[in-house]
């Protein structure tokens, strides 16, 4: 991947596709974490907790891993409205 | 509860219903009718990707209309109300398929920028067979699709307009024919941003009168969480035999909920209709945000379709539970319903009206197998005994349950049809552009004029909505099974190589052919064949369905979430196979540095026309 194109090839933005793939990554292990661990792998031992009237477990299941998808997106497009800007790719 | 005591006799405004939904119909049908008007088109470029000049926010209500389908407004309500903590899988599936959608396939497609799916599978993988392949998938999936919402514009019709099944479809037919035929993308794009209001509007109002009866709190998401119908709603199931409704993994085992939810992900993030959408604004930042509009604005009904569930769940077991039934009744139209009632405070019968109305559709259906004169709920194999409730009625027929007004009912059933005409438009579009673009105008009329290519894509249109018209009026008995296959597909074909294309530089036509093949096969292969009763006509499955009785998965793995083994292998293949065969050429790395990048995403070559595209964005 890194290695120097011919000059005629358009220069590989090497260091802004890293800082996104990170970006994807660290926000991708949340959405795992959420839509997997809590409501799947670990939803009954959420349940042992209230939220309201509701056990945890079923409430992220049924509520909180969207609320966390939407935060999840919305940083995505602010955090790479940033790295265009810094990296002059925006258009 | 009082609303539901005091039943008073609606006979009367059942006709206001009528009424009000013949006004609410014809007033959207007439507005959808100018929109397709006055945005019709004269070129290719905005018929498929309305001219690349779609605001963010309105691309994502576009998208929001486009993807919440009939199953998500008429059923999902309904399987989640029935599969209690369970019904998980459709939340989070079809919602969490965004953020893999926002941050691993859309910009980068914006980026590439040309028409359709398939196009982007050609050029990637320098490969004139990926693109036939990937429009028949494409085709294929949305065929499929567009006949379950057919059916529900039929449904929606013949309940609340009274008309026969058939009338309704040929009427919905006319109405997308008419916007998608004149303006495309662009007619569509427009249309589906009004029709979003609508069904948002439809699904809400219910929604918040609902919570506000029931609990202390009119905003939904919150009276799920502070009221107390959830403890009441167990109760009553464990009362009844049922497991209680919070309870996790009663329905599926957990291995088959995280399949089916990863399946349910990948499905939406790689579903043509949906991708395409993304072609259609201006700009790689564009179609971040409209990813997040698009989330924002489904999320407005998929936070509320639980708690409807939940509330229409305890409406129905606190009413029908005990009630009385009475002797069979003829309606004017001579079919027979059986009536029940409530006892009231003071000792009298109240018919529950919504039930006999249902009942005369053939939805609901009553039977008092002990003839003690009391219905029963009591769990008899997972269902309830003395009724059967068709999953499909739930969101339809709770205004009715609630007691609302006649106008609340009509503007559930127009924003029912929304629902269903914006998804068939976005999937007719994609039939259209599948066939037209990538396999008629590609491989026998490459040199097409500009005239002659909208021709061409307009009979296609035409055809796709006759075909679609056809199976929403004979539905084929296995459209429900269908709906899984299409997203098993979806995940197990279009989301492995359009991944590995933008992330996997080294990605070559042979891995990502063979991928395709490996991972599509396996999974039709084994969906065809645990569900060939219903798809082939079969007396019996050829085929039990894998790990039945192994200790991970008790139940088996699910045809529903096989998608997800589909993509695995797909990934394995194609990412074994790439490496044991040469690299891709050097033009199509550079495509591929190219769409990793947002700027110029306005290539000479996409030949757009670049006024189009200073549209503003958020």
């Amino acid at each position: 991947m890194s290695s120097s194109p011919p000059p005629s090839r358009p220069e590989p933005k090497v260091a802004y596709w890293q800082q996104n793939l990170m970006v994807i990554g660290v926000l991708l292990t949340i959405w795992a974490f959420v839509a997997f661990g809590c409501s799947i792998f670990f939803i009954e031992w959420l349940n042992q907790f209230q939220i309201g009237n509701l056990p945890l477990g079923f409430w992220f299941a049924q509520q909180g891993s969207m609320y966390v998808f939407l935060v999840l997106i919305l940083v995505y497009a602010l955090v790479m409205d940033y790295l265009d800007r810094k990296h002059d790719v925006k258009e | 509860m009082d609303f539901i005591e005091q039943m008073p006799l609606i006979g009367a405004a059942m006709t206001a219903t009528r009424a009000w939904t013949f006004g609410f119909v014809t007033i959207t049908f007439m507005i959808y009718l100018y929109i397709g008007w006055r945005s019709r088109v004269k070129e290719s470029g905005e018929f498929y990707v309305a001219g690349q000049g779609v605001p963010a926010i309105a691309n994502g209500a576009a998208t929001a209309a486009d993807w919440m389908s009939a199953a998500s407004f008429i059923s999902m309500a309904g399987l989640i109300s029935g599969l209690g903590s369970d019904g998980s899988v459709f939340l989070l599936g079809w919602t969490g398929g965004y953020v893999l959608l926002a941050m691993l396939l859309a910009p980068y497609l914006r980026k590439f920028g040309q028409y359709t799916v398939p196009d982007f599978v050609a050029k990637r993988y320098y490969s004139e067979t990926a693109r036939i392949v990937a429009a028949v998938c494409a085709v294929f999936i949305s065929i499929t699709y567009v006949a379950g919402q057919m059916r529900g514009v039929g449904i929606v019709f013949a309940r609340f307009l009274e008309v026969e099944t058939w009338q309704g479809v040929v009427l919905g037919m006319v109405i997308v024919g008419v916007f998608a035929v004149l303006g495309g993308m662009k007619g569509i794009t427009w249309t589906q941003v009004v029709q979003f209001f609508v069904l948002i509007a439809a699904f809400l109002i219910p929604t918040f009168a609902l919570s506000g009866m029931l609990t202390d709190s009119s905003i939904p998401q919150i009276g799920f969480a502070t009221g107390d119908i959830a403890e009441k709603v167990n109760l009553i199931q464990e009362d009844l035999g049922f497991s209680s409704y919070t309870q996790p993994f009663t329905n599926y085992d957990m291995a088959n909920v995280f399949l089916i939810m990863f399946a349910l992900m990948a499905g939406t993030a790689g579903l043509p209709h949906v991708i395409v959408r993304f072609y259609t604004v201006a700009n790689v930042r564009a179609a971040r945000y409209s990813a997040f509009w698009a989330l924002l604005f489904i999320c407005l009904l998929y936070t509320s379709a639980p708690v409807l569930a939940m509330f229409a769940r305890y409406s129905i077991l606190n009413t029908l539970e005990g009630a009385r039934i009475g002797e069979v009744a003829k309606s004017d139209d001579d079919v027979e319903y059986i009536p029940v009632y409530r006892v009231n405070d003071e000792g009298k019968e109240v018919p529950i009206q919504w039930v006999d109305t249902w009942q005369k559709t053939g939805l609901i259906t009553i039977e008092d197998k002990n003839k003690d004169g009391i219905l029963s709920l009591k769990n008899v194999d997972g269902n309830f005994d003395e009724v059967k409730i068709d999953k499909d009625i739930l969101v339809l027929a709770t205004p009715e349950i609630a007691q609302l007004s006649p106008w609340v009912i009509a503007i559930v059933a127009t924003g029912g049809l929304a629902a269903a005409l914006s998804t068939a438009a976005g999937l007719l579009l994609v039939i259209s552009s599948s066939m037209a673009h990538d396999l008629y105008v590609h491989f026998f009329e490459p040199n097409a004029s500009e005239p002659r290519r909208l021709l061409i894509a307009r009979i296609m249109i035409i055809g796709a909505i006759l075909v679609a018209g056809y199976f929403g009026i004979a539905p084929p008995g296995f459209i429900g099974e269908v709906v899984a296959f299409a997203f098993g597909l979806a995940a197990a074909s279009f989301f492995p190589i359009i991944f590995l294309g933008i992330f996997d530089k080294r990605m070559n036509r042979e891995g990502a052919t063979l991928g395709m093949i490996v991972g599509i096969l396996f999974t039709a292969v084994y969906i065809i064949l645990c569900r060939s009763d219903r798809v082939l006509g079969f007396d019996e499955p050829l085929m039990t369905p894998w790990f039945q009785g192994s200790s991970w998965i008790p139940n088996g793995l699910r045809p529903e979430g096989v998608g997800a083994i589909g993509l695995a292998l797909n990934f394995i293949v194609a990412v074994v196979i790439s490496r044991m065969t040469s690299p891709p050429p050097e033009e199509v790395q550079d495509l591929v540095e190219s769409v990793r990048v947002p700027r110029g995403s306005h290539a000479p070559e996409a030949h757009f026309d670049e006024t189009d595209a200073e549209a503003d964005n958020p």
